[in-house]
């Protein structure tokens, strides 16, 4: 791969005297789907709210950089101005807040019809509704997603896409991040399930912090699913992986 | 049907603030459109409809308004009932005495104007019944001013009878609340429902006082106070709640949210009484800044924090009769 679009060298964090991150290294080139897999509690969201730049995930060592420009330090909307955002694993709720304008933020001119249709619902039913807990959780995630379409990023961090699904559409939601990359963005696909892995062009599997291997998504999946963690078996915790 | 000959320069100006909230002059025009408008003391416009009657006679002190909906009548079209002030200094004394028959559904749509007041005060005495199965939704939204020289002091006693529905949502549409002190008590019978909400926001030095009472005396009634204030600069605001489950299967719920910057201070202070093992009353309440989870959503959206906070505070406030279909 040659310049990535995000390049995270010996990034560290600790929260609370727990180490959340540690020397990770990451590269993830445009156009490209990087799965990063692994288990409850293992660091993915911590990596990729200290990529977007969400508060109290400011790195302790190491660096972030976005198309060759550090981020690291730069406020978390001036990292979405430059083109990265995200979908969070448990979506927001707003109170009084309608789908359509949610889907408009940042990008008036975006077609909320259409983004709506493209992650499996029904513009007539859903435009005019509230983005509140009238919705049902995997119904937020959707709009989250649409909404991510609507930006048309650079780089899109999706934190467990397919959490709060169901079965069925789990394929339309594999259709959507395939038809981002294939729209020319990037997507760093956070996940505990292997099959997501699966859909990516590479993978990375994190335990206790660290990522413990890199490469094809069927090795890696394959390698999560049988071993969970080559060094602990899975029985490695933040507060026993050492310094 | 009556009309009074209109005051040009309070209609006027009345009107003015009418249009701000999307009230066109066409409203109050419409033959099939119930509606008063009133002025300080004095009604410039008064007009019924069938099934709709709106009396308006002087007091000492005041203005005293009876609207009758008569058994059985459904309105199609809202009630407008617009109280104002066009002068920036004065005083409003309203007592409001409204009944809705049985059977009956209106909808009311209170404007209360006092975009032009610098030194002025409303008080509003409500006694509002709503009889067996009848339903009454009233959305009170207030156009105040910017200097924040008003002290609005409503006040009502709501009869919900069995099987009836209230509706009730109070709004700050513009301007500064100034000084809000509200006291409603409604009596639900059995089967009733009642369900009151607040929306304020405070700035500079505005003091909010609210007080709902909700008391489940039926079998099977049901209540929800919902409020929602928003606080800045040095704004203070209390928000006293109390549900009574009074009787079996009644099922009462209170949720306030506050949220508070600058050195503005926010107060909940919800009680629950139930005198029946079989009634159900819960509250929520939550006081604080902004949740960072939606002000990171949307700073990922690349609004900027005071963009962010915004849209969470409008949505919060957002009149549920305003929100887009």
């Amino acid at each position: 791969m040659t310049d990535p679009l995000l390049q995270i060298r010996g990034l560290r964090l600790e929260r609370a005297g727990r180490r959340l991150l540690d020397d990770i290294s990451l590269a993830v080139g445009a156009g490209e789907i990087h799965a990063l897999l692994g288990g409850n509690g293992c660091g993915k969201t911590s990596l990729a709210k200290s990529v977007m730049g969400c508060d109290g995930y400011a790195p302790d060592r190491g660096e972030i950089r976005f198309v060759g420009q550090r981020i690291d330090t730069l406020p978390l909307h001036e990292r979405a101005r430059l083109g990265i955002t995200m979908a969070w694993q448990e979506p927001a709720r707003f109170e009084g807040v309608p789908v359509r304008e949610f889907l408009t933020l940042g990008h008036p001119e975006a077609d909320p019809a259409e983004r709506l249709r493209r992650v499996g619902l029904a513009p007539w039913r859903y435009l005019g509704r509230m983005l509140d807990k009238t919705l049902s959780g995997g119904e937020r995630k959707r709009v989250e997603l649409a909404a991510v379409i609507a930006l048309a990023p650079r780089l899109a961090l999706l934190d467990e896409p397919a959490a709060g699904i169901d079965l069925r559409s789990l394929d339309e939601i594999v259709r959507v991040v395939r038809e981002l990359r294939d729209a020319g963005t990037a997507v760093l696909l956070i996940s505990h399930r292997e099959e997501m892995g699966r859909i990516a062009d590479r993978a990375s599997q994190m335990c206790g912090g660290r990522i413990i291997v890199s490469g094809s998504p069927q090795h890696v999946a394959a390698q999560y699913r049988e071993h969970h963690c080559v060094y602990c078996d899975g029985e490695l915790t933040h507060d026993t992986q050492p310094a | 049907m009556t009309r009074s000959p209109p005051d040009g320069s309070a209609l006027a100006r009345l009107q003015s603030a009418l249009d701000r909230v999307g009230v066109t002059d066409a409203a109050l025009q419409d033959a099939d459109t119930a509606h008063l408008l009133v002025d300080a003391h004095r009604a410039l416009s008064v007009h019924d409809v069938p099934g709709v009657e709106v009396q308006v006679r002087r007091r000492l002190l005041g203005i005293a308004v009876d609207v009758r909906v008569q058994p059985g009548a459904q309105i199609a079209n809202p009630v407008h009932l617009c109280f104002g002030l066009s002068n920036p200094f004065g005083a409003q004394r309203v007592r409001l005495d409204v009944d809705i028959g049985e059977g009956a559904s209106v909808r009311f749509l209170a404007h209360c104007l006092f975009a032009r007041t610098r030194h002025a005060s409303h008080r509003m005495r409500a006694r509002i019944q709503v009889r067996r199965d009848a339903q009454l939704s009233i959305e009170e939204g207030h156009v105040h001013g910017a200097a924040g020289g008003i002290v609005v002091t409503p006040r009502a006693r709501i009869s919900v009878g069995p099987g009836a529905r209230l509706f009730s949502d109070f709004s700050l549409l513009q301007g500064r609340v100034g000084r809000l002190r509200s006291d409603y008590r409604v009596d639900v019978a059995e089967q009733g429902l009642a369900e009151l909400a607040v929306r304020v926001r405070g700035r500079a030095e505005d003091r909010i006082e609210l007080n709902d009472h909700i008391r489940l005396n039926g079998i099977g009634a049901r209540g929800l106070v919902k409020t929602r204030v928003a606080l800045t600069d040095r704004a203070q605001a209390v928000v006293r709640s109390t549900t009574e489950g009074n009787a079996a299967d009644a099922r009462g719920h209170m949720d306030c949210t506050e949220i508070v910057k600058d050195q503005a201070q926010g107060e909940s202070v919800p009680v629950v009484r139930v005198g029946d093992p079989k009634a159900q009353v819960t509250h929520e309440a939550a006081i604080g800044t902004v949740d960072q989870t939606q002000l990171e959503t949307l700073m990922a959206h690349g609004l900027t924090p005071d963009q962010a906070i915004e849209l969470v505070i409008s949505g919060m406030l957002r009149p549920a009769a305003t929100e887009p279909a």
